[in-house]
């Protein structure tokens, strides 16, 4: 589903990836391990285009996004992301934070087809062969009421529907996380990307969102996780990648990659946290 | 104190029974009026300018824009209110041939000068707003110019609220400067009741107590505002 390329990314004069590759395939729960500023988190923000690569090529369902002329509001509706900081939009409440992407982006497709109709139908007064119109199938109203009947469901999914109407400053740091990740699951994304989700959490609020992220893991969500939980690459990624120093050294199933390293810097770096 | 009383006494027949109560009305209004389009068109052109200030400059538009707002805020808040009136009322819009009033021209200037000011104080705003919030905004697909005006400025405005209620409280004392240009503010129409009589004192006292009066129902106002939109904190 996503190609990557030789990726390079360049901070001013510091080359943090130099020339990373690799295929994810749909279904694929990819864990990236390494040491800090090894380029981990910057690998995964280059997916999405967060730090718009310096060069190479990221083919995501057939277009390479990489590119600085293709849309890429389009394409990240379909990559959703998770933040080690959670960064839910404060001024929303939970509810609103879950639904108003999907609500607002959608309600705006339908306005553009609207305006298209509107195009085309003056166009065919003037012209023999006729035009075709965008089938128009929904109303602003019943976008905005499937949206958030989809975020209570998930809400509910997570058991904080109580707190729809709450603002996220008043949500414990799992929380937070949790509503996060529904807010990228309410996109219908066909991939997520996770950078650190765990990292800035109470160690009692880790097992909470390890425990969401397994469920999206059964239901076969492709996720492309960094982080330092070593348990949870081992027992739910399909595939670790180790990255060190802007390059991908070892890619490998966990059982192989925990206990057969072959790279002798990921050996060091395991006798070091295991 | 006898004295004082017969002073308030010729000011009370001056103020009511001359008349002199409708030239104040008039004044208040005009006060109310520049200030309230001043602090309008300065909320609009300092929010423009300010994201144009923070909009990422790789690109060759944002960087002539930005150079432009540098320009924009350089001069205006490198000259004297009174002076941009002045220019503003007696070379640009004649040179342009066009007429306009004292107060037109106020309002016009009090908007262009506040957006100046505004600017600094939205941008400051807009950057103690968490990066991560156009982060996440981006990542759910909405666009740069989306993600301003649904997730970040609303953010910002709550920061800077009570600076922007300074800054309209400057801009409701700063009317007492549009006489130079012949609009009949506060200060001109207690002039003109002081005047009447060579009789100052009670006048600029009474006028000196409808701005304090002005300034006090502004202050409320804000706190009213910034209390309805503390919801989603947690400070209370």
């Amino acid at each position: 589903m996503i190609d990557v390329i030789n990726l390079k990314k360049s901070f001013g004069g510091l080359e943090v990836l130099k020339g990373v590759n690799i295929t994810i395939n749909k279904g694929d729960i990819v864990a990236v391990l390494g040491p800090s500023g090894s380029g981990k988190s910057t690998f995964l923000r280059c997916l999405n285009c967060m730090e718009d690569p310096t060069s190479g090529s990221i083919i995501f369902k057939g277009v390479d996004i990489a590119d600085m002329k293709v849309d890429i509001n389009q394409h990240r509706r379909h990559m959703g992301m998770v933040f080690q900081h959670f960064n839910l939009f404060n001024n929303k409440s939970v509810l609103q934070n879950v639904m108003m992407a999907p609500a607002y982006l959608r309600c705006k497709d339908l306005k553009k087809a609207k305006r298209k109709n509107r195009i085309i139908r003056i166009k065919n007064l003037f012209r023999g062969k006729k035009e075709e119109l965008i089938p128009i199938t929904t109303t602003k109203e019943q976008i905005k009421s499937e949206a958030k009947q989809q975020a209570l469901d998930l809400l509910k999914r997570i058991g904080l529907d109580d707190k729809a109407d709450a603002y996220p400053s008043t949500l414990s740091g799992g929380q937070k996380q949790r509503v996060a990740i529904i807010r990228s699951l309410a996109m219908n994304p066909d991939v997520i990307l996770f950078d650190e989700p765990t990292s800035a959490l109470d160690p009692e609020m880790v097992g909470e969102v390890l425990d969401l992220m397994k469920k999206l893991a059964k239901d076969g969500m492709t996720m492309v996780v960094v982080t330092h939980e070593m348990g949870f690459a081992r027992e739910v990624a399909n595939r670790v990648l180790f990255m060190d120093d802007g390059q991908i050294l070892e890619e490998a199933p966990p059982q192989e990659f925990f206990y057969q390293p072959k790279d002798e810097r990921l050996q060091e770096f395991l006798s070091k946290i295991l | 104190m006898g004295d004082f009383s017969q002073k308030i006494d010729k000011f009370l027949e001056i103020f009511i029974e001359q008349n002199g109560y409708t030239r104040v009305v008039e004044g208040l209004q005009n006060t109310i009026l520049i200030a309230v389009t001043g602090l309008i068109v300065g909320i609009i052109i300092g929010t423009l300018i300010a994201t144009v200030r923070v909009v990422p400059k790789y690109k060759r538009l944002p960087r002539i824009l930005n150079g432009f707002c540098s320009f924009y805020v350089a001069f205006f808040r490198g000259t004297p209110m009174v002076v941009q009136l002045l220019v503003f009322y007696y070379v640009l819009f004649p040179l342009i041939g066009l007429h306009v009033t004292g107060v037109q021209v106020s309002m016009l200037v009090f908007g262009l000068n506040s957006g100046a000011y505004i600017s600094e104080i939205m941008r400051s705003g807009i950057q103690s707003v968490d990066v991560g919030q156009m982060e996440a905004a981006r990542a759910v697909g909405l666009s740069f110019r989306e993600g301003m005006t649904k997730i970040v400025i609303p953010q910002a405005v709550k920061n800077i609220l009570p600076t922007l209620g300074n800054e309209f409280i400057t801009l409701i004392k700063e009317t007492s400067v549009v006489s130079f240009v012949g609009a009949a503010d506060l200060y001109v129409a207690f002039s003109y009741i002081g005047a009447n009589n060579y009789e100052f004192m009670v006048p600029y006292l009474v006028m000196a107590l409808i701005y304090i009066g002005l300034v006090l129902v502004v202050t409320l106002l804000i706190k009213i505002l910034e209390r309805s939109l503390r919801k989603s904190d947690r400070r209370n």
